[in-house]
């Protein structure tokens, strides 16, 4: 038992010292991940009404969105002027401390009738990459409770052209403006859809 | 790994002891730690619930007068007619939901030597290490014929609450045409920004209700705060309503006339139907009490650890604190009070602070539909707070209409973000 003890404190250690040698010259994933907070909630779940939820993210999704903040490729309000603020080493700290977090959701008030509209939109163009509802991490983050303007406003910069989509979110959504009636309708129908979701 | 647990720090600790690497920790296993925060603003909530998340073992108490805490932000909207007072009303069950030991009480001394804290209540609490977190308080010997008892009638509403209300209820009661003087003092001070959205906001309640009337604002400055963005909202939103006079233009207020509603300035005097002023400041009156300010009235610290550089195991965050570049905010003292958690974790348990760091984010709301913000990413460079170089700054002049729609939902989810935060 003490020999476990033991042990469990060199590995500990080990990897300690490992991470101290790597952050010997910076902040830590919690240190740097806190600064985040006051915008997008504890641990990165926003409680709205519009900045996202961070939590529970892809890494990879994490670090290509900042990366695009930095460089400006990807627009936004305040993220260009404060992505720049770190460096790449810190923002892979941070992708891992928020791939970690849960994602919490908070109650918004989506409208029933759009989710239901909303759900069967996104079941044909959307589930293939954003799967189970849009609740799974993927490329493009966490969809199912995100936060309903956040989502409008990156509809818009999609759709305007000001944010480029990835070619297969590009021909999927092209596919649903033109075929559904009321093409900006099933917009409206997603967000209600994916901010319905608990 | 300022996540520390007390089972893996004992198990880091026990690794420690075995291999012989590092100095044993200072503290014996099984000693009580033992924090006291003085103040329950942004600041000292913060500080006390990023205390018992990082180390359950930590014994946390919050000493604050009292039972509620108004937010100063987001106090300008409820002057605006945007917003309710109940809005930015918080208390403190969510504390006590973390463990933290709140007390409705005033410290009325703190004994550095003995490590000990007093109340007015009488009671007195021993600390391993105090976190003094008390605001602002006002220099009432700056401006002639102002003081608390004038401010009851010509209010300074920089401490959110009663004071807010007071001036929420002259602007209700003013007369169409009527002028609202607002006079900012010399800096440094709570929020730099404040005044200038408190004259928008100001001005979007008169444009609806009263619009013949007028905003002046007297200034003890030269140039202010987002001072661009300002004037050209202004401008666009509200044509001459708000009328802007620099103190080298004679905008600094010598004294004040409560009975008149009249103020002094340099040069000429200036009537006003409602008149706020706003005096210059000082940290909050525990820290002079307790000898932890310099001689202009604010309190030094390492910069890094937010510890006092007069007193040993006594920490000053928030507005109180000399904290390098970094303006008066509440998300500053947001801010400060992690990097000075984390580090007041790893001195209780025998480790070398943390590296730190800092971020501020201050939204100003022109209109309901026009907000700005700046934004900085702090880092410690040679002991001292500095920005990021090539980050941060302004919204741009140029912003679309929707950026600038988007920047009101975004300073409004802040404001949601940032009490959960802190309360939450």
């Amino acid at each position: 038992m003490k020999y476990k003890t033991i042990m469990q404190g060199a590995i500990v250690l080990g990897g300690l010292a490992l991470g101290g040698a790597a952050l010997a010259a910076g902040p830590s994933a919690s240190m740097l991940a806190n600064t985040c907070a006051g915008c997008h909630g504890t641990d990165g779940s926003s409680n709205g009404p519009a900045t996202p939820s961070i939590a529970g993210i892809k890494g990879e999704y994490f670090i290509e969105t900042m990366q695009e903040y930095k460089s400006g490729k990807r627009p936004s309000t305040i993220m260009d002027r404060i992505a720049k603020g770190y460096s790449d080493d810190e923002i892979k700290l941070m992708a891992g401390f928020f791939a970690e977090q849960k994602f919490v959701r908070i109650e918004q008030n989506a409208d029933k009738k759009l989710a239901s509209a909303g759900k069967r939109l996104h079941d044909r163009y959307c589930e293939k990459c954003h799967e189970e509802g849009g609740r799974m991490a993927d490329d493009g983050g966490i969809l199912a409770g995100q936060m309903m303007p956040y989502l409008r406003y990156s509809f818009d910069d999609f759709t305007n052209g000001s944010r480029s989509m990835p070619k297969k979110m590009k021909s999927k959504v092209d596919e649903m403006l033109k075929k559904e009636k009321k093409g900006s309708d099933s917009i409206e129908q997603l967000v209600h859809y994916y901010g319905s979701q608990k | 790994m300022t996540h520390i647990t007390r089972r893996s720090f004992l198990k880091v600790a026990g690794g420690t002891a075995a291999v012989g690497a590092i100095g044993v920790p200072h503290l014996a296993f099984g000693a009580s730690k033992k924090v006291v925060v003085v103040g329950g603003g942004i600041g000292g909530a913060t500080m006390a619930k990023y205390l018992r998340r990082a180390d359950a073992s930590i014994e946390v108490t919050l000493i604050e007068p009292n039972k509620h805490y108004y937010t100063c932000f987001m106090s300008n909207e409820v002057l605006g007619g945007e917003r309710a007072m109940d809005s930015i009303k918080f208390d403190y069950t969510g504390l006590g939901k973390h463990g933290v030991k709140v007390v409705n009480d005033t410290v009325t001394a703190i004994d550095a030597a003995a490590r000990k804290v007093t109340t007015a209540g009488g009671q007195s609490f021993s600390y391993d290490r105090c976190v003094v977190a008390p605001g602002i308080d006002f220099r009432w010997d700056a401006i002639g014929g102002y003081d608390e008892k004038v401010a009851e009638t010509i209010p300074h509403a920089w401490k959110a609450g009663p004071q807010t209300t007071i001036l929420h209820k002259q602007l209700q009661d003013m007369k169409d045409g009527g002028t609202v003087i607002i006079a900012p003092p010399v800096g440094p001070f709570r929020c730099p920004p404040g005044p200038y959205e408190r004259a928008s906001q100001i001005a979007h309640y008169l444009k609806k209700h009263k619009p013949k009337s007028k905003v002046l604002i007297l200034d003890a400055s030269d140039k202010f705060s987002k001072q661009g963005l300002f004037m050209a909202g202004w401008k666009k939103h509200y044509g001459d309503m708000i009328e802007w006079v620099s103190a080298a233009n004679g905008g600094k207020i010598e004294s004040v006339d409560a009975a008149s509603r009249t103020v002094q300035g340099t040069v000429d005097k200036f009537k006003g139907d409602v008149v706020n002023v706003i005096p210059p400041q000082k940290a909050g009156k525990i820290a002079h009490i307790a000898g932890l300010v310099n001689d202009k009235g604010w309190c030094p610290v390492n910069q890094g650890t937010f510890e006092s550089t007069i007193h040993a195991n006594i920490h000053v965050i928030g507005d109180a604190s000399i904290a390098g570049a970094m303006p008066k905010s509440g998300y500053s003292a947001n801010s400060q009070a992690k990097v000075c958690a984390a580090a007041v974790v790893a001195l209780l348990n025998g480790m070398e602070a943390p590296v730190p760091a800092y971020v501020n984010t201050c939204y100003s709301l022109i209109t309901p539909e026009h907000g700005i913000s700046v934004a900085a990413v702090y880092q410690l460079v040679d002991g001292a707070i500095a920005g990021v170089k090539g980050a941060g700054g302004l919204t741009p002049a140029d912003a679309s209409e929707e950026t600038l729609r988007r920047e009101v939902a975004y300073a409004h989810s802040w404001f949601k973000n940032i009490t959960a935060d802190t309360f939450g």
